[in-house]
């Protein structure tokens, strides 16, 4: 795990000093405080429980689309601009190298994410606000973004070009988000498996009003592990090309 | 150290190499020789654990580079013609996490970090951001990573690639300093690189070995005729008698110079620079430059891969 530590540290560290970090996290702080001003607190009188939902609610929503920038460059910047050999040449498991990109963004993802913790705290100060609710919603949260980053690094795997990448990201998380739709609309039991698969709408709705179900977790843990062993592989078949 | 058995590798319908076999003992310099295309870079990606062979063996330390691919990254630094660097790191930081990913203990880093340096002349760089340095520096914090964990075995890509004069003087200072510690492959489409860096060159073309050898090994030089140039100041009956003793010496033509200067022409069965030196200046004379003529192994070189040109 020595060489997942030093990846990781050293992506978390190059994101956090680039540009492109800098204005992702600038861009999501930015939308994340305006929609909760304007949003989540606009619309006349709220009992403290739902500006919370209607926070994570959107939070959600900015930590999926910001997700798929953050990890567009996690393997194929490496390949555009030259610097993969050093891994791909040193004794490092692929899934070292998977795992070490992966958790390397989702430090920063977290690190972001974390920053908004002053909203539910201004919620406090007028209202009455259950620490419960605040935990349950941003695991919820960080689940979501983990399962969409290892949608990003499987993507990210697959090509050289960071803007491919995004539309890959987007293509597989995109119908991921809408089968809920389908899931309304189809007959048994396809409705079941599309509402299940969904990765918004069941599995986050309880997370944003204050529960925590296992099954939830587990599905996003799954998600996550799934396009992570997905990349994986993916290196391991492109690596000696 | 290392052994290729009928190496092959095609791209769709391109043989980029085409049964190629060689041993390579430890500790050697051995210079891959070729023109563009010829194979060098897939042969050493392959070396370096980037590719998988279509058919053939090649071990390191009796390790296979695909089947024990890990084990043998392991005992290689390598360096591709554009040096693998992380443009937001410092130098020092850099080969720290070089060091890191090559299993060299946290505690161990720092010492590591501050030989390579050294040996590299990176000393007063460990602080700079790698996107500051020029294209010299880059190429050398690239060598600085490739044996930073003290690796048996450097790979060298084009070391030289897009260096300028003065550059490729030091590099060519660093890297014969690689020698006796690592054994040391370096592939280049410069004849002159190979020939005053490597103990021993193998050319290729079109995907094979065509050659292998050291330099005089390769002009049929050794033991045989040699060809010198020398320039001279003083007169041409001492240069006769300064020469006249010189031990292989088979022929001496002069001829004077614009500048009043001597040009000297000699041939003679063997190495004697060490011996014509000496006689020159005991024998008055003020020597101005003495060379081997390289246009032996030029034409080595051409032969050996005209010949397969023609074949084609």
């Amino acid at each position: 795990m020595k060489n997942v530590y030093l990846i990781a540290r050293r992506e978390a560290v190059s994101i956090l000093r680039s540009p492109q970090g800098f204005i992702i996290a600038a861009l999501y702080l930015a939308l994340v405080g305006l929609d909760f001003n304007l949003r989540v607190l606009g619309g006349g009188a709220k009992y403290s429980a739902d500006v919370l939902t209607g926070f994570f609610h959107e939070l959600s929503g900015f930590t999926m689309f910001f997700s798929v920038f953050i990890s567009m460059g996690l393997i194929a910047k490496e390949r555009e601009t030259g610097t993969f050999p050093l891994l791909l040449t040193s004794p490092v498991k692929d899934f070292e190298i998977i795992l070490g990109k992966f958790f390397g963004a989702y430090l920063f993802l977290l690190l972001i994410t974390l920053v908004t913790v002053y909203m539910p705290l201004l919620v406090m100060v007028n209202g009455k606000v259950s620490w419960g609710h605040v935990s349950a919603g941003y695991l919820g949260v960080l689940l979501l973004g983990s399962a969409v980053l290892a949608i990003g690094t499987f993507s990210s795997s697959l090509t050289r070009s960071q803007i491919v990448a995004v539309f890959v990201t987007l293509g597989i998380g995109m119908p991921l988000v809408l089968f809920w739709l389908l899931g309304r609309f189809a007959d048994k039991p396809l409705n079941d498996i599309f509402a299940y698969l969904a990765i918004h709408n069941i599995h986050f709705s309880p997370f944003k009003a204050g529960k925590v179900h296992l099954r939830d977790i587990v599905y996003y843990l799954s998600m996550t592990s799934f396009f992570l062993f997905a990349a994986t592989r993916t290196l391991e078949s492109r690596r000696w090309r | 150290m290392i052994i290729a058995n009928d190496l092959q590798k095609s791209f769709g319908d391109v043989h980029a190499l085409d049964g190629v076999s060689f041993q390579i003992d430890k500790g050697e310099c051995v210079g891959l020789l070729g023109l563009n295309g010829a194979g060098k870079t897939t042969l050493l990606r392959i070396l370096g654990c980037l590719l998988t062979p279509t058919a053939g063996t090649m071990t390191v330390e009796g390790r296979d580079v695909s089947g024990e691919a890990n084990y043998v990254r392991g005992l290689i630094g390598f360096l591709p013609e554009e040096p693998p660097l992380y443009n937001d790191m410092r130098v020092g930081d850099f080969l720290g996490f070089a060091a890191g990913i090559r299993g060299i203990p946290r505690t161990d880093i720092g010492g590591r970090v501050q030989d390579a340096a050294r040996r590299c002349q990176l000393d007063k760089m460990i602080d700079a951001r790698i996107e500051t340095l020029s294209f010299g520096y880059r190429k050398r914090v690239g060598i600085a990573q490739a044996i930073v964990h003290n690796p048996p075995l450097v790979i060298l890509d084009e070391p030289i690639g897009g260096l300028d004069p003065a550059q490729i003087v030091e590099m060519r200072e660093l890297v014969r300093g690689l020698r006796g510690q690592h054994t040391v492959v370096i592939s280049s489409h410069i004849l002159t690189e190979i020939s005053q860096t490597c103990d021993r060159i193998m050319v290729m073309q079109r995907g094979k070995l065509v050659g292998s050898g050291t330099e005089e090994e390769l002009t049929g030089g050794a033991g045989k005729e040699q060809h010198f140039m020398a320039i001279v100041r003083g007169e041409k009956p001492d240069v006769e008698k300064a020469l006249a003793g010189v031990a292989g010496v088979t022929s001496i033509e002069i001829e004077k110079r614009a500048d009043g200067a001597l040009d000297l022409r000699i041939d003679a069965s063997g190495d004697v620079r060490a011996l014509l030196s000496r006689a020159l200046v005991q024998g008055g004379l003020d020597l101005i430059e003495l060379a081997r003529k390289s246009d032996k192994l030029e034409a080595t070189f051409l032969r050996l891969t005209g010949d397969k040109e023609d074949e084609r």
